[in-house]
């Protein structure tokens, strides 16, 4: 017994040290490993208010930009207004086209990382205001990313710019799906894997999101095709996306909260379970 | 004593906030940010409690890591920094460094320098590192940790200056 406290008191730094590199390497892993619950994020009292008191300070700095790009909105949603299509059409279901109804919620960038390859935002909106994990964040231009976590004021997002994100996206022309990656490498393009070799696909062509899951809904705008190579050995296109969003400059996003989402992901899991 | 203390309490908020305010802002060319918020772990008196210091840089690097939406990774590399420390000291002044009052923050020595170099590149190989944790991203480990190492020691070099107190 002595000798184990002896043991103990001579080596208490190197314990100490193993101890704390254990649990920090623990919380990496954990990280790297699973697509979400985070033990550590952003999405807290005190790094959420800090955000949000130095993103004050940045917004004078943006005005002009968020300014144009409201601009520019307002004039597309103007346009949308005059020339509206003919309302005598016969609606069709919903369920058909797969759009579903959706609620908005707007919210703000308080922090945002580009330059790594595991990139997160942090919004100043959070379970108060209804934002649960797995919805969607677009803005004007394109789609943004997935909600990761909420606390009651702030949360996290995965950007599209995360080795770990998958969306579902599709050719805006052809109806040929695919997942939305991104490979680490430039913050404007992103790549859009397992398009089958069928479609007929070139450059320029629009991406948009496609309406299988229920985060996003269909035919919102992400880019356009860059580059288009084969992955060897595989059937399967993979291309390069040029986006419309400059990742590098958030302001205001939108949070899509679908209002058929617990109804289709209980019917999921019943499945699931049978 | 606790003047010593205080100045460290000090230090660590000090650095924490302009590293989270100003220097994690920073991206030249996509991917080089310096980190000179490490300068507390460099800084750290000699002498002092051993376990003191490991405990404090596991929660700078903890914070670091809530800031940043991390995981671990900030912290990790901070407390090996910071265990591995005195074996740097060993390597920069050579056998007797306790014997030595060494002040950091005096004039620049090659030692000084040395030891300044070897600390900021074995907390951000290990950082870099741990933040691709995919062996394809190899080349991207390197010149990340190269040229983010060279920053780092610049402005943490401007910050010893900058801090260096006045000459009774």
């Amino acid at each position: 017994m002595q000798q184990i406290f002896n043991f103990i008191i001579r080596n208490s730094n190197r314990l100490l040290f193993l101890l704390l590199l254990g649990i920090s390497l623990a919380l990496t892993i954990q990280s790297h490993s699973y697509h979400r619950s985070k033990v550590i994020s952003s999405a807290n009292f005190l790094s959420g208010g800090v955000y949000e008191r130095i993103n004050h300070v940045n917004e004078y700095l943006n005005l002009r930009t968020e300014n144009d790009e409201l601009v520019l909105e307002n004039a597309r949603l103007k346009s949308l207004l005059f020339n509206k299509e003919d309302t005598t059409k016969l609606p069709l279901p919903d369920s058909v086209k797969g759009v579903k109804p959706a609620d908005i919620i707007v919210s703000k960038v308080i922090h945002n990382s580009y330059n790594r390859h595991e990139n997160y935002i942090t919004l100043n909106s959070g379970a108060n205001e209804g934002i649960k994990p797995d919805m969607g964040v677009i803005n004007s231009l394109g789609i943004i990313g997935v909600v990761d976590n909420t606390s009651p004021r702030y949360s996290t997002v995965v950007s599209i710019l995360n080795m770990k994100s998958q969306i579902n996206a599709k050719i805006k022309k052809s109806n040929h799906f695919g997942s939305l990656t991104w490979d680490g490498k430039s913050t404007g393009f992103v790549q859009l894997e397992d398009v089958p070799r069928l479609a007929s696909i070139k450059k320029g062509d629009t991406i948009v999101t496609g309406g299988q899951s229920v985060i996003f809904p269909e035919g919102i705008n992400i880019g356009t095709v860059d580059k288009i190579y084969i992955k060897n050995k595989t059937s399967y296109y993979v291309i390069n996306v040029k986006l419309f969003n400059d990742m590098t400059n958030l302001g205001h996003v939108y949070i899509i909260k679908s209002k058929d989402r617990d109804e289709l992901i209980n019917l999921e899991k019943k499945e699931k379970d049978e | 004593m606790n003047s010593a203390l205080l100045v460290n309490i000090f230090r660590f908020i000090m650095l924490l906030a302009i590293q989270i305010v100003i220097f994690n802002n920073m991206n030249f060319l996509g991917y080089i940010s310096p980190f000179p918020y490490i300068l507390y772990i460099i800084l750290y008196p000699v002498n002092s409690n051993r376990s003191g210091l490991i405990i404090s840089s596991f929660l700078l690097g903890l914070t670091m890591d809530m800031f940043c939406n991390s995981g671990g990774i900030h912290a990790t590399a901070c407390v090996i920094l910071a265990y591995y420390r005195p074996y740097i000291f060993k390597f920069s002044f050579g056998l007797s460094y306790e014997y030595q009052t060494i002040k950091l923050n005096e004039s620049l020595t090659p030692e000084r320098f040395s030891f300044i170099l070897v600390s900021v590149l074995l907390h951000h190989i290990i950082l870099f590192i741990l933040e691709a944790f995919q062996f394809k991203f190899i080349w991207d480990i390197l010149l990340r940790t190269l040229f983010s190492t060279i920053f780092t020691i610049i402005i943490s070099i401007i910050i010893i200056y900058l801090i260096k107190p006045n000459k009774r």
